[in-house]
């Protein structure tokens, strides 16, 4: 959805990872959302874990739905398949997708309209189905597309800039992840790349439901003071549960903090990730205790962040349906017609 | 008895057993259609059913015909009736001279029957307690038993009977011997308290031959096993939930790896209608064959999504199994009424492309067929069913297979083609059949990738709202479905023995009611040329055969006569000369119905029989 091409040129002297890639091999086209918008962050943040974790980019599928945040699948990863699907049914066409070839990376962006409003029951579905993804919510709490509308993650008492006060109950998607079962729940702030590069990388890591929750102000329509997602309410309010680094082919690091604050998670994948305990308590293997300590600290008005929640050990959707490891997109009639010989005896067993 | 004569048929004759659902009496019904068959004589059965799971009327409608009329006749020979509740309006239903069988263990007052019927009263109830304590016992073999005293009533032979029993009971000894004993309790009494045989009697026949029963929504799903279908994700309703459910039954079957246990197929029950066609849609995008099946309200959900697969051009096939409507309609009774909702299903300039099978040998090609269309078209394309060719075990050819046969997975550009230096626009017409090529995500490390999206575009999928590009986009897709034409299943045209200027249109589930009014018409005098339509968009032979004929009557079982309207639009015809024929209260169109209506008209017309004309 941009005009201006972008230049393709770059500084020789450019960093390079371990298949050679530089960071601008993981950019794509120019963005056209507002200047400032948290959503560009967030677009940054991701080609930065893609940069850090080596993935080639083009076995990574982004897919989307409709919205500011559904755009941005288009400025990041140009060398990827990209699918700007149906407002609020980016789950079942990623799952979809997943079903089809699950030898790529499934990366789902979303925003707070697309997620919570008109495809809540999608959002839902694929997180309870375990659909192998990282579902990237970018959660602004307004409708920006269509100028200022409140999405229902704005918090009830939240005013909008037009000096509307919102009297709907706010849907706290990681709650309602974590009730759901994801495997991998986390939130983050757009403004905070340091603590969003790490998580990213973790969820892509993950094998199977990764849901990240990213508050991501709206600098056009929801950055006012009365805002609950503006820049300085989220700073003011998060509280983060851990800071966490993602080591792939890389000897753990923990040694570097002190025992007790770290905790090293093993994944499938063979990724670890280093949390560094803020909240010294916090055990992130805990989904019961995650969703009472997301509870508490909602009630004093905290916006926790950070990886509340990482079951290393999960299973995915392919699991449970049992899948050939064969991604079922390169079968052909030799692998899945059974043949006239078969109908033959299937006729036989009508007469 | 009044003077109307006992009915007297061979081999000819419709049974009609009215039951309460979920009594169990469905598979002794269907035992009994399947006894005829193996008498060589050919059976058509329809099940009337409510959208409920217990203690509704429900009823078993079996015609028995050697000369192979397999659609619905009309009328009742032969009532059996077990369902106090619909006593007075099943007795009423009774061709007069026909037969009335029924329970006679509590004595029925005489006004409850008819004088111009015969009435045979068997104790059911009376020899089921006599003989089984447990009440489920009680009421599945009270079934059995009446199809015992049926055999003997009808003259069929128990030895058939027994043999189906074997079958369906191997390995469950005890319950084949007591099925078996049932069986005989109730011919036994016949035997012993009844004149056997009456005028209805079934005779062993030959015309049958090596036919196969099943029904279309099974049909369908094997097609799909067949046509290397994948992916199917579904949300259950009537009556196209036993799609899914067959094609799971197939792929556990037929789609298992043998050495490691493993599926190749994915099968996602989704949370509705709107997920299970994203669900489909994603999975295409991919590159596998994936297929959802539906009716009426599900294809009014998915319809966002079918823009979006017309305009985006993405593969999809969706199995439609048409119950009559508008909203929820009647769940359970069938309709051919979501022609012009799915040829034009979305917003905005839509069209797409319809299959219309006959039966279910046809379900089972087209189905397997419409995944090679998709995947050449890049489209959505619709297997039109409907609840009649779908729910019902309809007797038709064997299902087969070419074994040299490869899919179609049309214009896919690869990553040695890319490699090639072949230029890659998604939306570029290279061949000017209106069809560009695609990539599979994931396919090359710097080429062919491209943004998929809902909103217009130029041809290298670069997003713009420029009017030219939007038309020129519009104007390749208007090609691309006239390319679809050419791919369709055609139509298949069957003329009247002398010329004539009168032709009738019909197509899906209509088509065994027409054969058989054919031949009722022609009785009367009247000659009709006919041209079954298979598929939409319309093959150029349609507009010819409009061309070669004064009046063209369209069959069809919609009320706005809906096809007709389609064929109006798309051929630019005067409408004067397509004239309706429609049959839509839920119930199987009758060739008795057609012949009749065409008939009337032929006959207002003035139409002078050729019969007469030439005596």
């Amino acid at each position: 959805m941009t005009y201006i091409a972008k230049p393709k040129f770059h500084h020789p002297g450019l960093k390079k990872n371990e298949l050679g890639y530089t960071h601008r091999d993981y950019e794509g086209k120019i963005s056209t959302l507002c200047a400032g918008c948290g959503h560009d962050s967030i677009t940054a943040s991701i080609i930065e874990a893609c940069y850090e974790l080596s993935i080639e980019p083009h076995r990574v599928a982004k897919i989307s739905g409709i919205g500011c945040s559904s755009k941005t699948p288009d400025y990041f990863l140009g060398n990827s398949h990209g699918f700007n699907s149906v407002h609020g049914r980016m789950p079942s066409v990623l799952t979809g997708a997943n079903l089809a070839n699950r030898d790529l990376i499934y990366l789902g962006v979303s925003g707070d309209g697309d997620s919570a409003s008109i495809g809540f029951g999608q959002f839902a579905h694929s997180i309870r189905r375990g659909v192998n993804m990282t579902y990237i919510v970018e959660n602004n709490g307004v409708y920006g597309l269509t100028k200022g509308q409140f999405s229902a993650t704005a918090d009830r008492g939240s005013k909008s800039k037009k000096g509307v006060t919102n009297t709907d109950n706010a849907i706290d998607l990681v709650a309602i992840a974590l009730q759901l079962g994801a495997t991998f729940v986390a939130r983050s702030f757009s403004g905070d790349k340091s603590q969003l590069v790490p998580l990213i990388a973790a969820a892509i890591g993950h094998k199977g439901a990764s849901f990240i929750d990213v508050i991501s102000p709206c600098i056009a329509f929801n950055n006012h003071a009365g805002s609950t997602k503006s820049f300085d309410y989220v700073r003011e309010h998060n509280d983060a549960v851990n800071r966490l680094d993602v080591l792939v082919g890389r000897d753990p690091i923990a040694v570097d903090y002190a025992p007790g604050t770290v905790q090293v998670v093993e994944q499938h994948d063979g990724s670890k990730i280093a949390l560094r305990k803020i909240d010294a308590d916090y055990d992130p293997h805990d989904r019961l205790g995650a969703q009472t300590f997301l509870a508490r600290h909602a009630a004093k008005g905290q916006i926790v962040t950070g990886l509340l929640y990482v079951d290393p050990d999960a299973e995915d959707l392919h699991s449970h349906l049992n899948t050939v490891e064969t991604p079922l997109n390169t079968l052909e009639a030799d692998t899945l017609c059974p043949g006239s010989a078969t109908l033959d005896k299937f006729n036989a067993s009508l007469r | 008895m009044s003077d109307k004569k006992p009915i007297s048929s061979v081999n000819d004759f419709v049974v009609r057993f009215a039951n309460v659902n979920g009594s169990g009496s469905a598979s002794a019904n269907e035992m009994f259609a399947r006894a005829i068959l193996r008498h060589g004589v050919p059976v058509s059965p329809r099940n009337i059913f409510p959208s409920n799971i217990q203690g509704l009327p429900t009823w078993y409608e079996v015609r028995v015909t050697e000369d192979g009329h397999l659609g619905a006749r009309g009328g009742v020979d032969m009532m059996v009736a077990m369902n106090p509740q619909t006593w007075d309006k099943d007795v009423a239903g009774i061709e007069p001279g026909g037969y009335l069988f029924y329970d006679s263990t509590k004595p029925m007052p005489s006004t409850k029957f008819r004088d111009d019927i015969t009435v045979i009263g068997v104790p059911l109830t009376a020899i089921t307690n006599s003989t089984y304590t447990d009440p489920r016992q009680r009421q599945l073999f009270k079934n059995i038993i009446y199809l015992g005293s049926l055999s003997a009533l009808l003259d069929m032979d128990p030895k058939l009977i027994e043999q189906l029993i074997g079958e369906q009971y191997k390995g469950k000894e005890k319950l084949l011997s007591s099925n078996v004993h049932a069986l005989h309790l109730g011919r036994d009494w016949a035997l012993q308290n009844l004149k056997c045989p009456l005028g209805l009697r079934i005779k062993k026949s030959d015309k049958v031959g090596d036919r196969i029963f099943i029904e279309g929504n099974s049909a369908a799903a094997l097609g799909a096993v067949y046509g290397g279908a994948t992916v199917c994700a579904w949300y259950p309703i009537t009556p196209s939930s036993s799609v899914a459910e067959a094609f799971t039954a197939h792929c556990k079957k037929y789609r298992h790896d043998p050495e490691t246990g493993k599926a190749k197929y994915a099968i996602v029950q989704g949370e509705d209608e709107l997920a299970s066609i994203g669900i489909v849609i994603g999975a295409s995008w991919n590159g596998a064959r994936a297929f959802t099946a539906t009716s009426g309200p599900g294809i009014s959900l998915m319809t966002e999504f079918i823009g979006l697969s017309y305009f985006a051009e993405i593969p999809a096939v969706i199995m439609n199994i048409q119950r009559a409507g508008p909203s929820t309609g009647m769940p359970t009774r069938t309709q051919q009424c979501d022609i012009i909702a799915c040829a034009y299903a979305s917003h905005g300039d839509t069209k797409h492309v319809l299959l219309f099978p006959e039966d279910p040998a046809e379900a089972f090609e087209f189905a397997a067929a419409a995944f090679d269309l998709a995947e050449r078209l890049q489209t959505t394309i619709f297997l039109m069913l409907d609840l009649d060719i779908g729910m019902n075990h309809r007797l038709c050819r064997p299902l087969k297979w070419d074994d040299s046969k490869q899919y179609d997975r049309g214009k896919v550009m690869t990553a040695e083609m890319l490699e090639e230096g072949r230029d890659f626009g998604r939306y570029l017409d290279v061949d000017g059949d209106g069809i560009p090529y695609r990539t599979y995500p994931g396919t090359h490390p710097t080429k062919g990738s491209y943004f998929t999206r809902g909103t217009s575009r130029d041809r290298y999928a670069r997003y713009s709202e420029e009017g030219s590009v939007y038309a020129d986009n519009m104007q390749r897709l208007v090609r691309k479905f006239e390319t679809a034409q050419d791919l369709v299943p055609r139509p298949l045209q069957a003329n009247a023995e002398r010329p004539t200027k009168y032709g009738v249109i019909y197509f899906g589930s209509t088509s065994p009611a027409m054969d058989e009014a054919i031949g009722l018409l022609e009785a009367r005098g009247h000659q009709l040329d006919r041209l079954r339509i298979r598929a939409f968009p319309f093959h150029s032979s349609v507009a010819s055969f409009l061309a070669e004929h004064d009046f063209v009557y369209v069959v069809e079982q919609n009320r706005d006569s809906q096809l007709r309207q389609l064929i109006v639009n798309e051929n630019g015809i005067d409408p004067v000369r397509l004239v309706p024929i429609v049959h839509y209260d839920g119930t199987p169109i009758t060739a008795r119905y057609i012949a009749k209506a065409i008939g009337d008209h032929q006959d207002h017309l003035k139409v002078t029989p050729l019969r007469k004309a030439v005596s």
